[in-house]
């Protein structure tokens, strides 16, 4: 590996941009995410920025059960995400379709529809486990480079509970 | 100037060399001083590197036809633009510059805002076109003030040559004037409360919605230049003459350093201001103040 490979592999893991998608979640697990920017965790130490264009992101975050309205929506924005990118899917909702299982207005779990790199377990998880998946998602899109995306799965541990 | 000089002060000092590093330092600077004003710890000190190298690792969208060949040159004419703008400034003394590089340096600040205009109007996307026809609109009304502050520091004392403002003695009515180009620095730079055209929360960034990959990173590269560039002019026109030049180059990146700690406080002190708030702003409040400097300058400038 030369030079320029490993500053890219280096930049890459410190500089995950993520892209926010609902496809009918609760808002439990969006607010999570959105509590893993503030002082209390301050994920920009890492380098994460949360962006509002897809094509600026290089983490496509999801929560949600997966709805069939939300469907072609995922589809569209996961084209939009621009190589090297990697998917979060966050709390069990995307997992698992979660207690939401069996219902008629759900085509889930999500890894049905996109490759997904990391799961954070959880309804909905706490934002360090958010963090943490999303340092993950940033490793793994390091290694990965230009490559397509692997079929191993991971999922991101909760970490032990700090009280503040 | 030979040509010498003139291509080492274009590409080493305070050029080239010089400015992207500075760039890249004053938007972690930016950022910095917003996460501590929130009371967070904020980004690592290399991050803009990274966001940068990043951004040059990722893919493009494809792109067709005479459009897709503009999105393309607009941020590279963006970055030209205040690379020159930044290779003007007369930091080091004798440095020699030309009669009325003073006017090309105002020309060169002002091309990466059209390059953002046109970038979002080519783009054909709505938060884009939003976006550039805030920023259109904004740009009037800045410019204004922006202008007369420069013809009125200009006339008070006789001369468009950066080199020879540099080594004038500061009159009050350049003091009056470097104020008006302060209050104007936050809508050239695009900082709350001045940050309508690439709001993030209302239009998702605007004009640069299309935008990815190296492109992006051109347009981070061009805002970081254009700090350098904007917050050297006001450095050099405030800082007093000294003919040592480590001291002077000291001195000057002391001053821009200030300048935007400065500006990243205020911005993360304020709200975005809506654009008519913005506008009444600038027409009503600044155009007095500078219209004021403009006609003292010309009426000092006839008395003497």
């Amino acid at each position: 590996m030369n030079l320029w490979n490993k500053l890219m592999c280096y930049s890459r893991r410190h500089s995950p941009w993520l892209f926010h998608m609902n496809s009918g979640s609760c808002n439990g697990c969006d607010i999570e995410l959105v509590a893993s920017l503030t002082p209390r965790y301050d994920a920009e130490q890492l380098g994460v920025r949360l962006e509002g264009s897809p094509r600026h992101a290089d983490i496509l975050c999801i929560t949600g059960p997966v709805t069939h309205n939300a469907v072609k929506a995922i589809h569209t924005v996961y084209d939009q995400v621009l190589g090297p990118k990697a998917v979060v899917a966050i709390g069990s909702c995307p997992a698992t379709t979660n207690v939401f299982i069996d219902s008629r207005t759900l085509d889930g779990p999500l890894n049905k529809h996109i490759p997904v790199d990391v799961f954070v377990p959880g309804c909905p998880p706490r934002p360090d486990a958010i963090i943490q998946g999303v340092a993950k998602a940033a490793e793994i899109l390091a290694a990965r480079g230009n490559n397509p995306p692997a079929t191993e799965i991971v999922i991101a541990e909760t970490p032990a509970e700090v009280q503040p | 100037m030979n040509l010498t000089t003139a291509l080492a002060r274009l590409l080493i000092f305070p050029g080239l060399l010089f400015a992207v590093p500075a760039a890249w330092f004053f938007l972690w600077v930016e950022r910095k001083a917003v996460a501590l004003m929130q009371g967070r710890v904020g980004p690592p000190f290399m991050q803009p590197f990274f966001d940068f190298i990043k951004l040059l690792g990722k893919s493009t969208p494809p792109r067709s036809g005479v459009g897709g060949l503009l999105m393309r040159a607009w941020p590279l004419i963006a970055v030209s633009a205040a690379a020159g703008a930044v290779g003007l400034l007369p930091v080091l003394p004798s440095s020699g510059g030309f009669e009325g590089d003073l006017i090309l340096l105002l020309a060169l600040l002002e091309l990466p805002s059209m390059c953002i205009i046109a970038a979002g109007f080519s783009s054909r996307s709505i938060f884009g076109e939003i976006g550039s026809a805030r920023e259109a609109v904004l740009s009037v009304a800045y410019n204004v003030v922006f202008l007369l502050a420069i013809v009125s520091i200009a006339a008070s004392q006789h001369t468009f040559r950066l080199e020879s403002l540099a080594a004038l003695p500061a009159s009050p009515m350049r003091w009056l004037g470097v104020l008006a180009l302060l209050v104007c620095l936050p809508a050239k730079l695009h900082l709350n409360p001045f940050s309508l055209p690439n709001a993030e929360q209302e239009i998702y960034s605007g004009p640069m919605v299309e935008y990815a990959g190296p492109e992006l990173a051109m347009w981070e590269l061009s805002h970081g230049l254009e700090w350098v560039a904007a917050t050297g002019l006001v450095a050099t026109l405030a800082a007093p003459y000294i003919t040592i030049w480590w001291l002077a180059a000291l001195v000057f990146v002391g001053l821009m350093f200030a300048i935007v700690l400065a500006l990243s406080t205020l911005a993360s002190a304020t709200a975005r201001l809506a654009i008519d708030t913005t506008v009444r702003f600038y027409w009503q409040c600044t155009l007095i103040f500078a219209v004021l400097a403009v006609s003292s300058a010309l009426f000092m400038r006839l008395r003497s």
